[in-house]
């Protein structure tokens, strides 16, 4: 995991030296996207190949579907926290 | 949301070829995602480095603005810390590592699956996708009754791409650098946070 994430610094500090070149910036993004479906295709072969989560699936799904609204409704809750106490007041222009 | 579905469509796709067992044995002895997690994570590196707008936001909002990404996580880790009590087969951790995906299912799915293994990671790809579904969704119910600032939390790391269009919508012009911003912020966290809480606690 040290090489994916000194890979990742490595790539943001090349990014801040290119000073937005447009054209490479939107070339890098149509790389990123192909580079995300052929990690999703991957990842979906290997879940095909499990039998353990394909036999699970409905359970899998309750789960993530739990864990989702415990994130979303804990993240708004302290956004209306910050938001009342630091932002509401001082109108962002 | 275009995109979201096409990354979908490869997901269902491979889990089609998976469960057949329609691909060649060099793709299953083989780990080929650790190769592509590289180059995945080094473009990312690239445009999140190459955007300016956040440095402009970071000028005009000074110190302030980083309460908006920091109210996101621990939001979702205290959040989804507290849910995991209906989650008996699910450690502490890994309910939190799921949570700190901050919607951003392909990289989060993908690093959980590397430490955790496929379960886990196809929990976090559903629970991430949910995310952005339920912003883009619920972003004008949220802007309502919970603050301005909801809709870029609900959003988490998505908020500077995918939902981009409906927090603008939903909380107004004012807030889409701020928006851009925490996205930023989160998206080069997710990693980390992921890595941290499944190896650490």
């Amino acid at each position: 995991m040290i090489i994916v994430l000194s890979v990742m610094v490595a790539g943001i500090i090349l990014g801040a030296l290119l000073n937005d070149k447009k054209k490479l910036i939107s070339i890098i993004d149509k790389f990123t996207n192909w580079a995300i479906y052929a990690l999703l295709f991957l990842l979906g072969i290997s879940v095909g190949l499990n039998k353990t989560i394909i036999n699970h699936l409905d359970s899998i799904g309750v789960k993530a579907l739990i864990i989702t609204i415990g994130a979303v409704l804990g993240s708004i809750t302290t956004a209306l926290i910050v938001y009342k106490i630091f932002f509401k007041k001082s109108k962002i222009k | 949301m275009k995109n979201s579905f096409i990354i979908l469509l490869f997901f269902i796709a491979g889990v089609i070829l998976g469960l057949f067992h329609l691909i060649p044995d060099v793709m299953i002895q083989n780990d080929f995602s650790k190769y592509a997690l590289y180059i995945l994570m080094f473009l990312v590196g690239i445009s999140v480095g190459s955007d300016k707008s956040s440095w402009k936001a970071l000028i005009q909002y000074k110190l302030k603005i980083f309460l908006v990404p920091l109210c996101v996580i621990i939001g979702s880790l205290l959040g989804t810390a507290l849910i995991s009590i209906f989650l008996p087969d699910l450690k502490i951790n890994e309910v939190m590592a799921v949570g700190a995906g901050f919607g951003y299912y392909s990289l989060s799915s993908i690093f959980i699956t590397e430490i955790s293994g496929p379960t886990l990671g196809v929990i976090a790809l559903l629970s991430n996708i949910l995310r952005e579904i339920t912003t883009l969704l619920l972003s004008p119910f949220f802007a309502k009754y919970f603050g301005k600032l909801a809709p870029i939390a609900s959003g988490g790391a998505t908020s500077m791409d995918t939902t981009l269009p409906i927090i603008v919508k939903s909380s107004g012009k004012e807030y889409a650098i701020i928006s851009v911003f925490s996205g930023i912020v989160l998206t080069i966290l997710v990693p980390f946070f992921v890595t941290i809480i499944l190896k650490l606690f």
